[in-house]
């Protein structure tokens, strides 16, 4: 399974964190620490992939993939197949470059709770839900459409509210 | 101008909707980002929390600003900062009516909360309410919390609305119930254990979405227990058959590729599925196989379906066919480097002893392409080991030809490479190629390509011990072949005088015990009389009184008397040379040796007149004259030994068509000798295809007359340098060179031509057309075996296992130099031709040049017969046009020299040569002559000058493929660099994302 997707920047500023397994706040802030120290101490010779047992414990692996100023981190162990994972990266900035139209850096930290629905239509519970990036858009504006809607009224629409309340 | 870029985007995000963010939040970010230190940033974000604290908590808060409090507090715990004060809000949150309330909520408790938090219990109640909502997305967002937020008592609570929610109509929420479902599974098994039949039914949901999420609980499941899922594997191999064949969605497609990701999953199952189950195995071969080919390994998804395709291989029952594509697959994307390979050496080396004869062939092929010159001789010794423990004759032959290959290429020493060589005769034998031998004698005689031939004398003086000592250890008689001999013979012949350790008598004592032990066998002693005869004439040229043994003596006597007219000739050729003058043999022999082409040809002469003298009423003294006419238009010098010889009562000139009587005889003669002599001289012959053709052409019908053949020999080693100049052909042009002699045959063939070249030899001496076709028909035979060595190689590697080949173990800059190295020669040589001052050489030489440069032409128009300039002219010109224009002109220059017209049709090639230096100033004597000489014996006299010239023309090439044949250390800096090239692949798409660039 996935175990965790954090996207930052190569300052180390966390852009998005999502552990599928449980950790604290303040683990959380030191596993981010130590895989920004192993991402930018890492040669541009060297693979994608990083044994991570020493940073999650046993059976842990680590792909990343640069964009521009980010880092898209998969942490995930065996039962996953590491390049399919890099190319599950791929996917998620495919998507995020649809739903954002020429995504950028800043429109993952503005934008971060939309970034994690997006990425809720990906993963969930740790396993991949969808593949598909028009699925996934899709979804994303669906979801974004009814947000919209309900925001300009501050109010969940008449028809939907009167499902809600049957 | 940074802010005015900032407010941009601000603009720009509120128009992308539905996420909008409030001024706060957008006033933290920025003021976060524009810190320099963490310090400063814990300072904002602290006062943040402060007064987050204070406004959150208010009464009446507007919702719209709620909501942005918390989302500010998933960011400020994002960051590192507690956020707890506001975990309850988020709770209550999720109580809210307003979708987008609702699902911010949500998303706050499932980042905030982890299953065991007290405040689950509060939400636990919205979830129920939620998952029964009409409003799909609201049963998404539960769902994302279940799956978050669910623990081992709280599944009942909601596990039937999770279950009745595989049969929602949307294919959204069924795949996450899917996975809600699973994620129930992986907390408490024990409550969902009687669901888990859900998952097959989910495998069949018409959405591919909600199949491919059913796989992974299912991967999950069987992983745990496979036998009660083996019922499946039908499904399973359909499914991938229909995700191969495109079936999917194209939305699933990815990079060219039918739903990867759902494919990968198939096949880690299936590989689960098929471990150790032949059964199953047996389903799936054809799919996985499938699968496999249809990966672009362009890609790197491809890729990722490759490995798993080849993962799923390695576990499931084998099969040969699968495993074997496998394999291939995995030579495709993996560069392996060297090093890596010599940790496997032990692992081949125990192949050897291995019982599995097909086993250690194929050890042998890996061995023979990792040799390089540091391991060549445990390589060798290894072969010759397996050489002599193996039955299989050929098999036997193959591993010969490859150690002499190995030996010649990577020698470490002199001493070592005679020691191989010797070994290999020893134990292979007659299976040998006797190109072996004939490639042994030539690297003596070439020697290792030293500048200063410091090293070649060495070489030479260590092979002429070997052989004495071996020829003291008198035992190896028995098990030694005749190959052997010949080379002992030669090289005893050649060079056993030459450094002055040995005494002439004592080497040829040696070579009169050869030929005694050998006394049935001919070739043997031919070769055993040619080398006494290079001894005694090197003898009389250095001006020492020459003392023939009484056993070389009576040797020669029987040998004159010997049923082989072969043998018999050989043995009057030694009297007659042991009867020259010590002042003839200098003359004709400077030791300068600057120009021994045509003192090669004076020495013949001198001989032949000798032999005229001796030989008055023999058969065979027309071809003598004739020869002698052909030369003598050159040298001048021999219109002395002409007119004496003439004097001395040799037949004058009889035009061909007035002696027919006389033709039987020589053709008797020449038969006879055939048989004797394709063993005892095709040495000089066939020593590489050449493309300079004259000088190659003639040198096979050699065979047939081995009278002339021994005396060109006669020059000093030292003389080989000279003979350089002559350009060789390099190993990848003998192929071309082959492939186009073919057309050449066609073109000559029809009339006249002899089915059989290498029998035709015998013919050489009826007509023109006789003549031409047997020179075309030997030459190609020739070039067709001894290209097969040279070629062998490279025909074996295509460019592409070249390629692999050259990562596997660093040999690419091998090829690559060694083919440097050729044209390289090229050049050599051509300098080195003008250098030369003799008329015919330099013709020679920028012939053979102009082919070396030009082995690409189209195939000349060979009805075509050239003009006289084709001959002198540029590179440019093709070789086998050349050649045309060769023959062509030689016929007409030819039928112009000698007046008596139609009889000296046969010599053409010679009387090229002759006219080239030429000085047409001897005809008159020369047709007198030329009356009584027949065609074959100029050819093969000739073609002792021309083969010589040839011979010597190897030496360049030979030295230049040992000298850059290994380059270890350039190779592995090569590879090296390769394999960091290759293994970092660029991942970025500047044009997709530019805009993350800010």
């Amino acid at each position: 399974m996935i175990r965790a997707v954090i996207v930052m920047n190569d300052q180390g500023k966390p852009r998005l964190v999502k552990f599928y397994d449980y950790q604290p706040v303040e683990k959380q802030q030191e596993l981010i620490r130590t895989i920004y120290g192993v991402l930018c101490s890492r040669a541009e010779n060297l693979s994608n992939f990083i044994q991570a047992d020493s940073i999650f414990g046993p059976d842990a692996r680590l792909v990343y993939k640069t964009y521009a100023t980010l880092y898209f981190v998969f942490i995930f162990d065996s039962s996953e197949n590491e390049l399919a994972m890099l190319d599950l990266v791929q996917v998620f900035v495919e998507i995020l470059d649809k739903c954002f139209s020429n995504v950028c850096e800043l429109d993952i930290v503005f934008n971060f709770n939309k970034v994690h629905t997006i990425l809720d239509e990906i993963i969930l519970g740790g396993q991949v839900l969808e593949t598909s990036s028009s699925e996934v858009v899709k979804a994303v504006e669906e979801i974004s459409k009814l947000d919209r809607a309900s925001n300009g009224s501050m109010l969940v629409p008449k028809s939907i509210s009167g499902w809600t309340s049957r | 101008m940074e802010q005015l870029k900032t407010i941009g985007r601000e603009l720009a995000m509120g128009s992308q909707g539905g996420f909008g963010q409030s001024k706060e939040f957008l006033d933290l970010v920025k003021s976060i980002g524009e810190t320099n230190s963490k310090a400063e940033e814990d300072r904002i974000v602290l006062h943040e929390v402060e007064s987050l604290k204070r406004r959150i908590a208010e009464p009446e808060i507007h919702k719209g600003k709620l909501k942005e409090y918390i989302i500010l507090l998933v960011y400020i715990e994002m960051l590192g900062h507690d956020a707890s004060f506001g975990y309850i809000h988020a709770v209550k949150m999720t109580h809210d009516e307003n979708l987008l309330m609702k699902r911010t909520g949500y998303l706050a408790v499932t980042l905030f909360l982890n299953e065991d938090h007290d405040l689950i219990i509060l939400i636990v109640n919205t979830i129920q309410k939620d998952l029964k909502s009409d409003n799909y997305l609201v049963v998404c967002a539960a769902l994302n919390a279940v799956c978050k937020l669910i623990n081992e008592e709280t599944v009942p609570a909601v596990l039937p609305q999770v279950v009745e929610l595989l049969r929602h109509p949307k294919e959204a929420v069924r795949k996450k119930a899917v996975m809600a479902l699973h994620r129930f599974y992986q907390r408490s098994s024990s409550s969902v254990i009687h669901l888990v039949s859900n998952f097959r039914k989910m495998l069949c949901d018409n959405d591919p979405g909600v199949m491919g999420a059913a796989l992974c609980p299912l991967f999950d499941l069987i992983t745990i227990d496979v036998n009660s899922y083996k019922d499946l594997v039908i499904s399973f191999v359909n499914i991938l058959k229909q995700v191969a064949e495109r079936r999917l969605p194209k939305s699933y497609d990815y990079h060219q590729m039918p739903a990867p990701f759902i494919q990968i999953k198939l096949l880690k199952i299936l590989a689960v599925l098929g471990n150790g189950d032949k059964q199953a195995s047996e389903h799936m071969y054809t799919v996985v196989g499938d699968t496999m080919r249809k990966c672009d390994s362009t890609s790197n998804v491809g890729n990722a379906v490759l490995y798993e395709c080849i993962c799923c291989v390695s576990s499931l029952h084998p099969n040969p066919k699968l495993l074997e594509s496998a394999a291939d697959a995995i030579s495709k994307f993996l560069k392996i480097s060297p090093e890596i390979a010599e940790k496997h050496q032990l692992a081949v080396i125990d192949c050897f002893e291995d019982p599995d004869d097909t086993l250690k062939r194929k050890t042998f092929e890996l061995l023979y392409k990792m040799t390089k010159s540091s391991n060549v001789e445990v390589i060798v010794d290894r072969m010759i080991d397996y050489m002599i423990s193996t039955n299989d004759n050929h098999y036997k032959t193959e591993i010969a030809s490859r150690c002499v290959e190995l030996a010649e290429q990577f020698a470490p020493s002199n001493q070592w490479f005679i020691q191989t060589m010797n070994k290999v005769f020893e134990h292979s034998g007659d299976l040998v190629n006797i190109k072996v031998a004939h490639n042994l004698m030539r690297l003596i005689a070439e020697g290792f390509g030293e500048d200063d031939g410091t090293a070649d004398n060495q070489l030479r003086l260590s092979a002429v011990e070997s052989y004495l000592a071996l020829l003291e250890s008198l035992n190896f008689h028995a098990h030694f072949f005749n190959f052997e001999f010949q080379v002992i013979c030669w090289v005893l012949g050649e060079y056993g005088t030459a450094h002055g350790r040995y005494s002439a008598s004592y080497i040829s004592g040696k070579l009169c015990d050869v030929a005694e032990a050998h006394s049935s066998d001919d070739t043997v002693k031919a070769y055993a009389v040619t080398a006494l005869l290079k001894i005694y004439s090197f003898e009389i040229a250095a001006g020492k009184k020459l003392e023939m043994l009484p056993e070389c003596q009576s040797l020669i006597e029987e040998l004159s008397l010997s049923d082989s007219t072969d043998l018999q000739q050989r043995a009057y050729e030694l009297q007659a040379v042991v009867g020259l003058d010590a002042h003839a043999i200098e003359d004709i022999m400077p030791l300068d040796a600057s120009c021994e082409d045509i003192e090669l040809c004076k020495l013949v002469t001198i001989r032949l007149l000798d032999f005229l003298v001796m030989l008055d009423r023999s058969g065979i003294l027309r071809d003598i004259y004739k020869f002698l006419f052909q030369i003598n238009k050159s040298l001048p010098l021999l219109n002395s030994y002409v007119q004496q010889a003439l004097g001395k009562g040799a037949q004058p000139y009889i035009p061909e068509s007035e002696r027919s009587g006389i033709l039987n005889v020589s053709n008797f003669r020449s038969q006879d000798h055939n048989e004797a002599s394709t063993h005892a001289l095709k040495f000089e012959a066939y020593e590489r295809p050449k493309p300079s053709l004259p000088s190659r052409t003639t040198p096979v019908a050699l065979a047939s007359s081995t009278e002339l053949v021994p005396l060109p020999e006669i020059s000093y080693p030292g003389e080989v340098h000279q003979a350089v100049s002559m350009p060789s052909l390099a190993g990848t042009m003998s192929s071309e060179l082959k492939l186009q002699l073919d057309e050449v045959q066609r073109k000559w063939g029809r009339s006249a031509y002899s089915p059989e070249p290498s029998t035709s030899n015998s013919d050489s001496h009826r007509t023109v057309n006789g003549v031409t076709h047997n020179v075309a028909g030997s030459v190609n035979s020739t070039s067709r075996e001894i290209s097969y060595g040279s070629r062998r190689l490279e025909v074996e590697i295509c460019p592409e296992k070249q390629k692999l080949a050259a990562s596997l173990f660093g040999g690419a800059s091998k090829l690559e130099k060694r083919q440097f190295s050729s044209s390289h020669k090229v050049l050599k040589t051509n300098s080195h031709a003008v250098d030369k001052s003799h008329g015919a050489e330099v013709a020679i030489s920028s012939e053979t040049a102009s082919v070396q440069t030009t082995p690409l032409q189209p195939p000349p128009d060979l009805l075509d017969l050239g003009e006289p300039i084709l001959n002198s002219s540029a590179a440019a010109v093709d070789p086998f046009k050349q050649l045309d224009g060769l023959l062509d002109l030689s016929q007409d220059t030819s039928s112009l020299d000698s007046g008596a017209a139609g009889a000296s049709k046969g010599p053409d090639i010679m009387s090229l040569y002759t006219d080239m230096p030429t000085s047409g100033e001897n005809d008159s004597v020369a047709n007198a002559l030329s009356n009584t000489i027949d065609d074959a014996y100029i050819i093969s006299g000739f073609s002792n000058a021309a083969n010589r010239i040839a011979h010597g023309g190897n030496i360049i090439s030979q030295p230049k493929h040992l000298r850059t044949g290994s380059n270890p250390k350039d190779s592995l800096e090569k590879d090296a660099l390769v394999r960091q090239m290759g293994v970092n692949p660029s991942s970025q798409n500047p044009n997709l994302f530019r805009d993350l660039l800010g």
